[in-house]
């Protein structure tokens, strides 16, 4: 008989610490309500128990994912450690218990809620990531492409391969700002490091005229007769244009142009 | 004059070329190199007109020898001309490129002295892109009809994509309003990329190495609405191209009147693109959903319905084929249920391995019932709340904009009695037969 009660399991935040979670699971034979970071607020409601990361533990989880449910279901499993859903950590965990009970079907298993509310998650995830790809934009600075995004998932992993094969004789840094961290690649050693806050010089008058010559072919390439402002927006939501060079990003001077352009137009989106 | 100015002319010219994608082809950047494409092609922003701009699209210069009556570039038309010099060009290719701004070039150009002229400036600055800057991004170059098969053939080993732009549908269309260009100059440089890009596959197989000709295949432009060509005629064309040619696109241009002239529209004609819209939608049936030309429109019904789609025309007009068991019809049947696209029609093939499914499962799918509903049912039984009424099928089959644009054409009041998609008005009726709803929509249809 599984104990479903008022337990709530806490973790470090690590994937290994989370698959020590489905071995506590197991182990104990209950299922948490809900799983949560070691550095939330405690709260006394419900009962609370602290899962110590073992890597010991984790790793027998690991190995048995794709012997019991397959490779894809493992790939599944790490992107949607990624994803930004509340609850991810739990979803995850009534995955698992599905795949050792149904074996490699539990990823066909599409219209069950868990599966569902995953797949969904790891959509938004690859979604992000893949227009992140497009939209995201570097500057210039003494040689080195700098950008920054602010994802709602943690899409740094994802995109690391993207821009490792794209630019492999640069040295660039992606700075994650949701989640504080950054990738800093310089040729052939891609890293994933914390980092705080990122404060960048003026850009140099070279750097300045580039940014002002893709403004100009931005603006150029539109056809008036077919002016289209919901379209654009459906494309590309308004969240990713806060750092895009051509809506004056990370130039002062025409944000505030930008900003006058596009009062003229708000009629027409709000 | 300075790289600013030559950009802005050289962009405003080349803006009315569709095509700006970046598909087709994966690699990666080679060692000391720069540069990647990704087989599903990379948006890097959107213009305030909603288009993708996936690449630098300009031309190499405006200066043509031809007087095309809807090109602004034309040698009659009073504009201002600029051309790029080839490391101009590849210059800015690579700094827009460093920056993240592109996935790569798209090259066009008027016809500067001639097209051989014109086709070696092209190759050269590919040439200096791929040589000098080992840069392995996307390019897109266009043919310039005219040009010696050998330059052609230069052009393609340094290009993913070519394309030729067909421009307008007909022979009849092209003699009156492009009299440089012939079929002939048009499909003559097509069918020679077809036959090199097929060689080339064969070489690929026997030599690994082989360098490779256009690998991303190649695409095509025509314009909507110019001249009086049909719908039908277009459609029609278009499969021709995807079967005889191998084409990977064939692009849609809603024309924009950018000159006076008494052999097209005037001045102030809106660009048809609602009809634009529907040469796509059915553009994507032929490609991705298993229809044929002949299934959409025929001699008879040589124009789209403006109100509803092509899929959803059809559906309506052979409704002995629904409702369909969505639980047991394959994958190929689906594909043709209005509210059921390819991604959708996956997952149920998917997920009905493991469960029997029901409206619920349908809607996490995906599916959009809304529309699918007159369409299916699950293990033999129609949604529960199935409203086939007038308003709710109108409703449900329409989008709001297209629906509100039905009734201004079609006002439908009390007293007044005018057209209306029913024949005859229908009695409400809770147990009205699938056959009821196609009879409600095609009479007019």
């Amino acid at each position: 008989m599984l104990n479903q009660s008022n337990l709530i399991y806490r973790y470090d935040g690590s994937f290994d610490g989370l698959l020590c979670c489905v071995f506590e699971s197991y182990d104990k034979k209950e299922i948490p309500m809900d799983i949560l970071l070691t550095d939330t607020p405690q709260t006394m409601l419900f009962h609370t128990k602290e899962i110590m990361t073992d890597s010991l533990k984790s790793n027998r989880v690991l190995s048995s994912i794709p012997r019991k449910m397959g490779i894809d279901a493992l790939d599944f499993v790490r992107h949607a450690f990624l994803t930004c859903l509340t609850q991810k950590e739990l979803y995850i965990l009534l995955f698992l218990r599905m795949g050792y009970r149904y074996g490699p079907s539990v990823m066909n298993m599409l219209t069950d809620n868990v599966v569902n509310i995953l797949f969904k998650a790891v959509k938004h995830l690859e979604k992000e990531s893949h227009l992140l790809k497009g939209f995201l934009r570097f500057s210039i600075f003494n040689n080195i492409l700098v950008a920054e995004i602010e994802p709602k998932n943690y899409v740094l992993p994802m995109m690391t391969q993207h821009f490792c094969e794209r630019y492999p004789e640069e040295r660039f840094l992606i700075y994650d700002k949701t989640h504080s961290m950054a990738l800093v690649y310089q040729p052939y050693q891609p890293t994933v490091i914390p980092i705080d806050d990122l404060e960048l010089p003026e850009p140099n008058e070279e750097e300045q005229s580039y940014q002002e010559l893709w403004r100009l072919f931005y603006d150029t390439i539109e056809v008036q007769g077919r002016h289209n402002p919901e379209c654009r927006m459906s494309q590309m939501p308004k969240r990713y244009w806060k750092y895009m060079t051509e809506f004056g990003c990370p130039q002062k001077k025409p944000l505030l142009k930008l900003e006058n352009s596009s009062a003229n137009r708000t009629g027409e989106y709000y | 004059m300075d790289v600013f100015d030559k950009l802005k002319i050289l962009t405003d010219a080349a803006k009315y070329d569709v095509a700006c994608t970046s598909s087709g082809v994966n690699k990666k950047a080679a060692a000391g190199g720069i540069g990647s494409a990704a087989a599903s092609g990379i948006c890097h922003s959107f213009s305030a007109d909603g288009r993708c701009i996936s690449l630098l699209k300009v031309l190499m210069t405006n200066v043509c020898a031809y007087d095309c009556k809807y090109c602004i570039n034309r040698r009659s038309n009073d504009t201002p001309r600029a051309s790029f010099t080839p490391r101009e060009l590849a210059e800015l290719t690579i700094n827009f490129y460093r920056r993240n701004y592109i996935e790569g070039l798209f090259l066009s150009s008027g016809v500067m002295k001639s097209p051989d002229y014109t086709c070696e400036q092209m190759i050269e600055v590919l040439r200096i892109l791929r040589e000098e800057y080992r840069f392995s991004g996307y390019i897109h170059a266009k043919a310039i009809p005219g040009t010696d098969s050998t330059l052609i053939a230069h052009l393609g080993m340094l290009a993913d994509r070519m394309s030729v732009n067909i421009e307008l549908p007909s022979q009849g269309s092209l003699q009156m309003l492009a009299p440089d260009k012939s079929k002939h100059s048009i499909f003559a440089p097509m069918g020679y990329i077809q036959n090199r890009i097929q060689e080339n596959s064969t070489d690929i197989i026997k030599y690994r190495h082989a360098p490779k000709f256009v690998p991303a295949g190649q695409s095509t432009q025509m314009i909507i609405g110019a001249t009086p060509d049909t719908d039908f005629q277009i459609l029609n064309l278009t499969e021709g191209l995807y079967k005889k040619y191998k084409l990977k696109r064939v692009f849609f241009s809603a024309y924009m009147p950018v000159t006076e002239n008494s052999l097209l529209p005037t001045i102030d004609t809106k660009p048809p693109l609602l009809r634009e819209h529907r040469l796509y939608q059915a553009d994507w049936l032929l490609r991705f959903y298993g229809f044929k030309a002949s299934e959409l429109l025929d001699q008879h019904h040589q124009s789209f319905n403006p109100y509803i789609d092509p899929k959803c025309n059809w559906a309506l007009n052979h409704m002995e084929f629904f409702p369909m068991n969505v639980n047991r019809a394959p994958y190929s049947d689906l594909l043709r249920v209005p509210g059921i696209g390819v991604n959708s029609a996956k997952r149920i093939v998917i997920a009905r391995r493991t469960a029997t499914l029901n409206f619920d499962g349908l809607k996490k799918l995906g599916v959009v019932l809304k529309r699918a509903q007159y369409f299916i049912t699950c293990g033999g039984k129609a949604m529960d709340s199935l409203k086939i009424t007038q308003d709710a099928v109108l409703r449900s089959l329409m989008s709001e904009k297209i629906l509100s644009i039905y009734h201004r054409d079609f006002p439908l009041g009390p007293k007044s009695k005018q057209l209306s998609l029913f024949e005859q008005p229908l009695m409400i009726q809770p147990n009205l037969t699938q056959e009821g709803i196609g009879k409600c929509l095609t009479s007019q249809i």
